[in-house]
């Protein structure tokens, strides 16, 4: 798709952008803001912010095909992170990631709908393994049982929220 | 008057459900209670640890869940009354009480985010001192303090900062890593959310020692609650004048920014921690020029773990000599080390180096969680190496370690029971190396996909004695011609599972078994 100089596809970018003074440096804050706005990174988001940063595509893409936080495709609806680093797999990470894939019915890190899951390589809740987030809230000691549990409250919480708003 | 109860706000207790049990406490108790957010005590078996004030010290209850809560109540807990979760007074705990708290003196124990309880506990002694002094002899103390890099590479503090300090004056920057990416670690967490005015300090004074004005605190983005803490941490230094322009009078600015990371484990090393904060890729550089002649922008830049800026506080504060008395060889001082994994007792136990890795694994730690026998421990994080029970009697310390051909790392050590399969370890090793390896260098990029692919061969049971021999070889490459750690210590567990446990690595029987 060609795009015209100064045409701004995406103004939830451009603002967000502009919030960081359109600096070049705070590239991965800018990213993280937008991502958290819409849960991934468009291509339109990525040509606002080339355009707003004076920076090239390639060095943008760069950017963001390095990092693993950043997505380019809509996530699913609830990303359970399960850490799968040393001490989770001590007591357990590996089985945890073998039945909630049965459980949800997804693969690690393959996407999904209502409920993707996703690696972690430590959440630094090693005393307390396994770990998993969910929504930047960490738990500790997680079996399937807990982990359904927890994916449901999450789920429901998310749902009143959007009733309320 | 209301009882004052402390319920931590550290990740950990969170995530065991410390922020409903004070959301239950605080509706049962209403004013009778005035409840206090602090860090953890670092007993994580313990979490939700709540704490009471009463008159012979802060009695102890954990883990709590809002189920006992009913319970507490009617056995007095405000007033430290008995309970089968009791654990009397905290500090007579044994797990605390035989620690030696230097970095850590105030996690746990005060409100993190007063900084009236901060000074109350000796904070900002340190700086106070600091800012009397010239930056030399602030270099001049840390360097006799006989610090070093708490990150992993052990390098002396000291040394770092007189660089810096070197330096023609203009544009310097200094940062503190907490980009704490090692499985089994996770002191820089509970110091950033326990005590962040420590970190702060720390940065200061080190921004003063190599005339540097600007501080980043870059973060990874796993720790959510470590961001929000630093970032209100750091706003309210700024309200009361430790932060900002002529700080005190002094003639010392001083500025800081928290960067938040973007998951990759490789922006631990430095050199591509400090490109992710220019906003590009984290990519590893080639050494020379160092960061502390040509860091970040080309400026003269300082990258310290968290821990290595928070112990300088103490230096600074209480003298080179009375940090120095703590610890053996060229190892001094304290270090926090971290228990994970299957462990009775996980957490986090700060003591003078020479401890032995039995008192921490089986004095502090207690044994297994899952009551399983014990068959090794991996020291140091994903790049450190494993160490079975009969190597136990080693003592903690930067080299002593090294000779025992593990190493120190991070401090942290993660336990595995006998259902650990050191074959899949040793893959694993191979496949973190391969996903978190930023591909700059080919031994490190295409080395780790060998060595995964290798290992499968060798677990169906495919030219074993050849493969295992190509393992060696690429072992030994990754090892030589790596740019970083990253690359040159991937083989460090990989090579230490095949050495205590080669038994595993003959093939399909062994993984069936």
């Amino acid at each position: 798709m060609v795009t015209l100089l100064n045409t701004v596809e995406d103004p939830i970018a451009r603002n967000i952008c502009r919030d960081h003074g359109d600096r070049p440096e705070e590239l991965l804050e800018i990213l993280h803001g937008v991502q958290h706005a819409h849960g991934f990174l468009s291509d339109g988001a990525l040509r606002t912010i080339t355009q707003a940063l004076n920076l090239s595509r390639a060095e943008v893409h760069g950017v963001v095909s390095f990092y693993h936080d950043y997505k380019r495709e809509k996530q699913a609806d609830q990303t359970i992170k399960i850490c799968r680093a040393e001490a989770c797999q001590a007591l357990g990470a590996n089985e945890l990631i073998t039945d909630a894939e049965a459980a949800f019915g997804v693969k690690l890190d393959k996407g999904g709908h209502d409920v993707g899951l996703e690696a972690a390589y430590c959440l630094g809740n090693c005393a307390l393994s396994p770990a998993v987030m969910i929504d930047n809230k960490l738990y500790g000691r997680v079996d399937i049982a807990k982990l359904k549990k927890l994916s449901m409250k999450h789920r429901e919480g998310s749902q009143s929220k959007g009733v309320k708003s | 008057m209301s009882v004052k109860v402390y319920i931590p706000r550290d990740a950990a207790a969170l995530s065991m459900g410390a922020d409903e049990v004070s959301k239950a406490i605080a509706a049962k108790c209403g004013d009778a209670v005035e409840i206090i957010g602090n860090g953890s005590r670092g007993m994580l078996w313990l979490e939700p640890l709540v704490e009471v004030e009463t008159p012979k010290g802060r009695v102890a209850y954990g883990p709590v869940s809002v189920d006992d809560i009913e319970s507490l109540l009617s056995a007095d807990f405000l007033n430290g009354g008995d309970h089968p979760l009791g654990h009397g007074v905290t500090e007579d705990i044994p797990y605390l009480a035989k620690q030696e708290r230097l970095t850590f003196a105030r996690v746990g124990l005060i409100d993190r985010l007063s900084l009236s309880d901060y000074e109350t506990h000796g904070g900002l002694a340190g700086l106070r001192n600091a800012l009397e002094m010239p930056p030399e002899k602030i270099v001049e103390v840390v360097s006799d303090s006989g610090l070093r890099g708490r990150g992993g590479a052990g390098f002396p503090t000291g040394i770092k900062w007189r660089t810096a300090n070197a330096q023609p004056q203009g544009q310097k920057y200094i940062c503190a890593n907490a980009d704490e990416g090692d499985s089994g670690t996770f002191a820089d967490r509970l110091l950033m959310e326990g005590d962040p005015f420590s970190l702060i300090e720390g940065m200061v004074i080190g921004g003063r020692a190599i005339g540097a004005d600007i501080g980043y605190v870059y973060i990874r983005s796993e720790y959510p609650h470590a961001i929000k803490t630093m970032r209100r941490a750091i706003n309210i230094m700024e309200d009361a004048g430790w932060l900002g322009e002529d700080i005190k009078g002094s003639g010392t600015n001083f500025n800081l920014y928290v960067r938040v990371g973007a998951g990759a484990y490789i922006c631990g090393e430095e050199s591509s921690m400090l490109e992710s904060l220019e906003g590009k890729r984290g990519q590893v550089k080639v050494k020379p020029p160092i960061p502390a002649i040509s860091g970040m922008f080309g400026k003269p830049t300082i990258v310290n773990n968290v821990l290595t800026l928070g112990s300088v506080p103490f230096i600074l504060a209480n003298g080179a000599k009375a940090y120095a008395d703590f610890g053996q060889g060229r190892s001094k001082g304290t270090q926090p080390f971290q228990l994970a994994g299957d462990i009775k007792h996980g957490g986090l136990v700060e003591k003078a180096f020479g401890v032995t890795m039995d008192e921490l694994i089986n004095g502090f730690g207690g044994g297994t969680h899952t009551g399983r026998p014990l068959k090794a421990v991996q020291a140091g994080g994903p790049l450190g190496g494993y160490v079975k029970p009969d190597g136990f009697d080693v003592e903690m310390g930067y080299e002593t370690l090294s000779e025992a051909g593990a190493m120190l790392g991070h401090g942290g050590l993660v336990v595995y029971n006998d259902t650990a399969n050191m074959l899949n370890m040793a893959r694993y090793a191979m496949e973190f190396c391969e996903i978190e390896s930023c591909g700059k260098c080919t031994p490190c990029r295409i080395g780790s996909v060998r060595g995964k692919e290798t290992f499968d061969k060798i677990a169906a049971g495919e030219n074993i004695a050849e493969n295992i021999e190509v393992i060696e070889d690429l072992c030994d490459l990754m090892e030589d011609a790596s740019l970083c750690a990253m690359g040159g210590l991937t083989p460090m567990p990989v090579r230490t599972a095949m050495k205590l446990f080669p038994e595993e690595f003959t093939g399909p029987k062994a993984v069936a078994e």
